[in-house]
């Protein structure tokens, strides 16, 4: 006797949809402005037009001319050159950062999804106190504590963002918790870690992208304040926040060594929430303090 | 108000002071305990064990930590939180004498923040998809997304150097008339009030929007009244709650702001005072202007969530 037949199954059509499918004007130029500032990042030691110490003769708070480009800073060094150099801590810092709060806040949360009782009360108390400090504060005082070294800003950072990601992949992972196929998994006796791994966390990155697009906004931000305030990457090197700082004496003749590391974060700032809003399950909401 | 709606305020009052006590423990914990000895920092790696103890017992570190949190939490409770170890000062003074500034340039600019931002978000929500709609929806997308000391830096370039309609980088407050005071505080009251306007008009657009979608809306419109009337007569009062709750959240936003906003203008209010104080690790005066600062962010966030419970129509009548 032959075998029962499968009744054939509707095979998918072989056309591919483009990953830029559906996306917007808008946030295709985001992805690309984003795109080539990433490689700037990348490449930042060798696209420096002058040596970024170099005092240039021309004096400071010098205008855009065909010698320096985004004109002189306040020692007469060659603005274009700061601004390239400030990419890679610009971008880095705040990559890392998000990275980890999103790792670590991932982490808890499924743990505490799965986990539930008393660990579940635990972290989310724990953490909803970090939320009732306003992010700048938070990271002031943490940098009153520690100092403000790459790695503790990085640190710091991931501390004021963990506790809102976490919040999320709790909500998603208690909802996908309550599901018949996570209580099969269980009933196989499949352990905890596997559970979060294998049958949770592949359910939820879409979600988990999307927020860590909207954190690493947040990220940047909070750095760049930092920075502006002085607390933040220290002298000799310089973040976009440091350069705006430097050079706000400038301010009062509009000149352009001020603008220019200004409209660069508002550049990268404006661009990567172009490309959050084209990103699937994307959500929009604000910021606290 | 009926009891249910006075036991849910309570709760959420106490649910704040509890906050505001757990806040307290995280800022000692990571200022006085976390970072390693102090007295240790101070006198560098070859001291002497008898230096170090002598400099403990000096600095008040000889006792436990759970014994000197309950110390410092007594003090700024009694409205004494201690010595600046920096200027040899009582912290208490020095806040004093920067509050009133700060408290001046919030109640300001809240004063001219909320009516602003409550007139564009309703005629926003009212013009709902005009042109007028998308870009002062997408102005304030912008100028929430970048960081606050832009806004201040775009805002002096504009109106100061530009426009002239300002005095650029006023470092003195004069209060010698009210037209002096409202002219040497303007640029940053227009900066710190754009950030909270373009957050809270946001906030208003999308609450009544939410209750434009309600079926009671449709029934108004079948009925044939106006855009107007329906937006101002009909959802404007059912949105009071949620806007009440959307301006004590974006108020607590002036917190946040406030802190670049006084550095960049180098006015003397206590954010400027706790920057100082994290540059030079003045840990006495951080902590204290830390919990001055959280206590008006849980403040307003508390007043919130209470606007939220008593605009609650399905409470009142239980």
């Amino acid at each position: 006797m032959s075998a029962p037949t499968m009744p054939a199954l509707p095979v998918p059509s072989p056309r591919r949809r483009g990953v830029l499918a559906g996306w917007s004007w808008a946030g295709k130029l985001g992805l690309a402005v984003l795109t080539v500032l990433v490689l700037v990042a990348l490449f930042a030691p060798w696209l420096q037009s002058h040596d970024i110490g170099e005092m240039s003769s021309a004096g400071v708070f010098q205008p855009m001319s065909a010698e320096h480009w985004l004109g002189t800073d306040y020692l007469g060094r060659d603005m274009l050159t700061r601004v390239v150099a400030g990419t890679p801590y610009t971008l880095g810092v705040a990559f890392a950062a998000t990275l980890l709060a999103c790792g670590f806040g991932a982490m808890l949360g499924l743990l505490a999804a799965v986990s539930g009782g008393w660990l579940d009360a635990a972290l989310s108390r724990a953490l909803d106190t970090l939320v009732s400090i306003p992010s700048k504060l938070l990271a002031l005082v943490i940098i009153a504590g520690f100092g403000s070294q790459i790695a503790l800003l990085v640190a710091t950072a991931a501390i004021v963002y963990t506790p809102g990601c976490y919040r999320i992949v709790r909500s998603l992972a208690v909802n996908i918790n309550a599901m018949d196929y996570i209580v099969v998994a269980r009933a196989r006796g499949e352990s905890r870690g596997y559970i979060m791994r294998r049958e949770i966390l592949p359910n939820i990155w879409g979600p988990l992208l999307a927020d860590m697009g909207l954190r690493f906004v947040y990220a940047l931000r909070l750095l760049a304040s930092l920075s502006f305030l002085g607390l933040g990457v220290q002298p000799p090197m310089a973040d976009w926040g440091s350069l705006v700082r430097e050079n706000l004496g400038a301010l009062p003749m509009g000149g352009v060594s001020v603008v220019a590391p200004a409209l660069a974060i508002a550049v990268l700032t404006i661009a990567v929430n172009l490309v959050i809003d084209n990103l699937p399950y994307a959500r929009s909401d604000g910021e606290k303090g | 108000m009926n009891r249910t709606v006075a036991r849910l305020v309570a709760n959420r009052i106490a649910v704040g002071l509890l906050s505001l006590l757990a806040v307290s423990l995280v800022v000692f914990a990571i200022t006085a305990v976390l970072p390693g000895d102090a007295a240790q920092e101070k006198l560098g790696q070859d001291a002497t064990p008898e230096a170090l103890a002598a400099m403990r017992k000096e600095m008040g570190l000889d006792t436990p930590a759970p014994e000197r949190y309950v110390q410092w939490l007594g003090g700024v409770l009694r409205g004494d939180p201690g010595i600046s170890p920096v200027t040899g000062g009582s912290v208490g003074e020095m806040i004093a004498s920067r509050l009133p500034a700060s408290l001046l340039l919030a109640a300001l600019t809240a004063a001219f923040s909320v009516p602003i931002a409550l007139a564009l978000g309703i005629l926003c929500a009212l013009w709902r998809g005009s042109a007028f709609d998308r870009f002062v929806s997408m102005t304030s997308v912008a100028v929430v997304s970048v960081p606050e000391f832009l806004v201040a830096t775009l805002a002096v370039l504009v109106f100061a150097v530009q426009l002239k309609w300002l005095p650029a980088l006023s470092y003195t407050i004069d209060s010698s008339s009210t037209v002096d005071l409202l002219r040497s505080l303007a640029m940053p009251i227009v900066s710190l009030g754009s950030v909270i306007i373009a957050q809270m008009l946001r906030m208003t657009r999308a609450a009544l929007i939410d209750q434009l979608r309600e079926p009671y809306i449709e029934m108004v419109r079948l009925k044939g009244a106006s855009p107007a009337r329906t937006v101002l007569a009909h959802a404007l009062p059912n949105a009071v709650g949620p806007i009440a709750n959307a301006i004590a959240l974006s108020l607590s936003y002036l917190l946040g702001g406030v802190i670049i906003i006084e550095v960049i203008f180098n006015y003397p209010g206590i954010a400027k005072l706790m920057v100082d104080a994290v540059t030079q690790r003045d840990m006495p005066l951080v902590q204290a202007c830390a919990m001055i600062f959280c206590a008006a962010y849980l403040v307003f966030v508390t007043l919130a969530d209470v606007c939220g419970i008593v605009a609650n129509p399905r409470l009142r009548n239980q």
